[in-house]
């Protein structure tokens, strides 16, 4: 599975409890959508940390990150690409 | 039907058929021990009561009216209400001081009366069953003869999943009205009227006050101290919880001051620190010589417990807060008392909650949306909270931050929780989904604003709109008169005497909240009562865990696995089974452990209690608490 599905897939099942793709949009903020609460962000932070073996440091905690399913995705790249 | 309400009343029963109405009572001796049987007459016996609660000024009521020629034939509070109907009429309600429920038959004018105290601390329901009207302090005793159909009120789980309880009238039973606090229906024939005797109120804009902090915490002072005066009154040994905060360390010390017998307290202690108070109430103990009792409550006990819970809440409920609660009013009984004091209601009336401040924040931030120190006041808040919702600061400012410009919404300081408990609305079937159409739970409540509402300053707004839900509908309900009751236990709760309600409301919002202090000038009127570590103590909300409760090394108890199994949650048509597949394997994971998957844990389970326990008829539901008792029993 590419980075984007594993990605859907997580929030999918795991803050909208399903599988229909047709719940989530790519570009939809996680946070306004009321699909997270503010506790959710320490959920994918553990997820991205340990299936895509990244560390991520406090400062990076930020909606720009991690707001929506593209967001997550191109932050998990760039911190691919610069180990 | 009561029957059905022995655990309220294990001392002895009570009928009486008179004319078109039948009244019974099941009686917890508490003040006249050997005459206070009801139901109780006038000198004619013309007017007939049965009540439950109490009438802590029955006293000065009393010798009021033997002033003005009634003559009485016992000494219990109950006999009271009918001389003071007689003398009074219908305003009798303005001169008692307590926590009740009346029912009053004037045989003359054939008309029944039913009355609930200002704050709701006692229940009272209501149906009509084709010409009959069903009234009592508990559903189950109206489900035990009503004819009506037994159905689950969608409107009522819809708020429950908002407000985390009902609100006004409303209940989860379709057909079964609440009462609702400082009313009494009037039923005279097929005439029915709901009159609103009081109302929690505050000042337009109450920024100024005639008195200073220092002249409004004196005041705070006589009326707590006279508030426990009263509600000391009692014919058996009164107790006290002390929960290690502010509020039931103030009434503890206000008990000890006015007598020399070692008082007698209770708490509950938990193993996780994140929910565990003890070492605050033992500082307490010490400081005040009390003989203290703590029961500790593990997870096993919790689960073990839930059905159990549901069964006296008889409404969903979305935290497992009120069981702890439950187990220890149960210890209360086997230690002999039948009366506990609690700070129930400081947090109300003074502005104590997390909630009051995070408004008030954001309020201030509101002015100046392009600041950035303003929202940095959010990280001073929750330090309590193992997974806090302020841990990261960015998603704190984008999450306190929406909705930000919308202060003169009546729900400003709540709307954020209410989108956090809606989430459970995703876990409901399609079927219900589309029975809520058109539901919105805020309506209900926008209908029971007062006229000046917006005129308010915004902590008042939060407050009415706080007390409307939490208050009434789960704290003084399902974690207060249900769990006490539940042992025969009766609470009582001195900050909710009507008169410090009606002066705290008068104060202005700074003296409740002063910066991000809480509950300013309740600290100060008693300060000089408390040590050091208790009277600056920030607030800890009480909380219990919930999911973790229900399952150790990935697995839940055989009747949860039963209980949300896709085939009973398929029967039972409420819940969109794939999705609580899916919220359960993350349970058993130990990875669901935000705010919104405990909820809906919890939610889900007590809704499919109440299902099983009440609206499924007959030999199935017997079957069933059977069942849930032996589990229980092995249990211990």
């Amino acid at each position: 599975m590419s980075i984007k599905q594993q990605v859907r897939h997580f929030i999918l099942t795991n803050y909208l409890f399903t599988e229909d793709p047709s719940k989530l949009a790519d570009a939809q903020s996680l946070m306004q959508s009321g699909a997270m609460d503010s506790t959710g962000i320490l959920e994918l932070i553990m997820f991205l940390e340990e299936k895509f073996a990244i560390k991520i440091a406090d400062d990076e905690m930020v909606p720009d990150n991690l707001d929506a399913v593209d967001n997550v995705v191109a932050f998990v790249e760039r911190k691919q690409a610069a180990r | 039907m009561i029957e059905s309400l022995a655990h309220r009343g294990p001392d002895g029963f009570g009928y009486l058929q008179e004319g078109p109405v039948g009244l019974a009572h099941a009686r917890l001796s508490i003040i006249d021990l050997s005459s206070g049987d009801q139901p109780i007459a006038n000198e004619d016996q013309s007017v007939w009561t049965v009540f439950n609660g109490e009438i802590f000024n029955f006293i000065e009521i009393r010798a009021a009216l033997e002033r003005a020629g009634h003559v009485f034939r016992t000494q219990s509070d109950t006999e009271t209400i009918v001389h003071a109907y007689e003398e009074y009429g219908d305003d009798f309600v303005h001169h008692l001081n307590g926590q009740f429920v009346i029912a009053l038959w004037d045989s003359r004018r054939r008309r029944l009366l039913l009355a609930r105290d200002r704050l709701g601390i006692r229940p009272l329901f209501v149906q009509r069953d084709g010409r009959r009207i069903l009234f009592a302090s508990e559903i189950k005793a109206i489900l035990a003869v009503s004819s009506q159909p037994r159905r689950l009120d969608v409107d009522g789980l819809a708020q429950v999943f908002t407000f985390w309880s009902t609100v006004g009238e409303r209940t989860v039973f379709a057909g079964i009205r609440s009462v609702p606090p400082g009313c009494m229906l009037k039923l005279e024939g097929e005439r029915e009227e709901l009159v609103h005797y009081w109302h929690w109120s505050h000042p337009a804009a109450a920024d100024s006050s005639r008195l200073s902090f220092d002249e409004a915490a004196e005041q705070v002072r006589e009326l707590m101290s006279d508030a426990v005066r009263l509600q000391l009154r009692a014919d058996v040994p009164v107790g006290a919880y002390l929960s290690g905060g502010l509020d039931s360390s103030i009434i503890a010390a206000l008990v000890r001051t006015r007598s020399d017998v070692p008082l007698r307290t209770f708490s509950v202690v938990f193993d996780d620190a994140e929910f565990d108070e003890s070492s605050h109430q033992q500082i307490m103990v010490r400081h005040l010589g009390t003989q203290h009792t703590s029961v500790r409550c593990t997870h096993g006990d919790i689960a073990a417990s839930f059905p159990r819970l549901i069964a006296h809440t008889e409404t969903p409920i979305v935290r497992t807060g009120p069981v702890p609660l439950m187990i220890l009013s149960e210890h209360v009984r086997r230690c002999g008392f039948k009366v506990v004091l609690s700070g129930e209601g400081a947090d109300e009336v003074f502005g104590g909650y997390d909630l009051f401040k995070e408004a008030q924040i954001r309020r201030f931030w509101a002015r100046r949306p392009e600041s950035r120190s303003r929202p940095q006041l959010l990280r001073r808040l929750y330090p309590y909270l193992r997974h806090s919702p302020v841990g990261s600061a960015a998603y704190a400012e984008s999450f306190f931050g929406q909705g930000l410009r919308d202060v003169d919404s009546p729900f400003y300081g709540h709307s954020q929780r209410w989108v956090t408990t809606r989430r459970l609305h995703a876990f409901l079937s399609r079927d219900v989904q589309a029975q809520m159409a058109g539901c919105v739970p805020e309506a209900a409540l926008s209908e029971m604003l007062p006229p000046d509402f917006a005129r308010w300053s915004g902590l008042s707004r939060d407050q009415f709109v706080e007390a409307q839900t939490l208050l009434f509908g789960y704290l003084l309900s399902s974690q207060g008169d249900r769990v006490a009751m539940a042992n025969s236990v009766e609470g009582r709760v001195p900050f909710l005497d009507h008169r410090v309600v009606e002066f705290a409301n008068q104060l202005p919002a700074r003296y409740k909240l002063r910066g991000l202090k809480e509950k300013a000038v309740l600290r100060r009127a008693f300060a000089h009562l408390l040590p050091p570590e208790v009277g600056g103590r920030v607030k800890q909300p009480y909380r219990s865990p919930d999911i973790q409760s229900f399952f150790k090394d990935g697995r839940a108890p055989a009747w949860v696995e039963e209980l949300l199994s896709p085939q009973r949650l398929g029967s039972a048509g409420y819940f969109d089974g794939s999705a609580v597949q899916r919220l359960l394997a993350k349970c058993r994971a130990g990875r669901a452990i935000g705010f919104a998957d405990n909820m809906a844990f919890v939610g889900i389970l007590s809704t499919m209690l109440v299902e099983e326990l009440f609206l499924k008829r007959g030999e199935a539901a017997a079957a069933y608490n059977a069942g849930l008792a032996s589990a229980a029993a092995a249990h211990n």
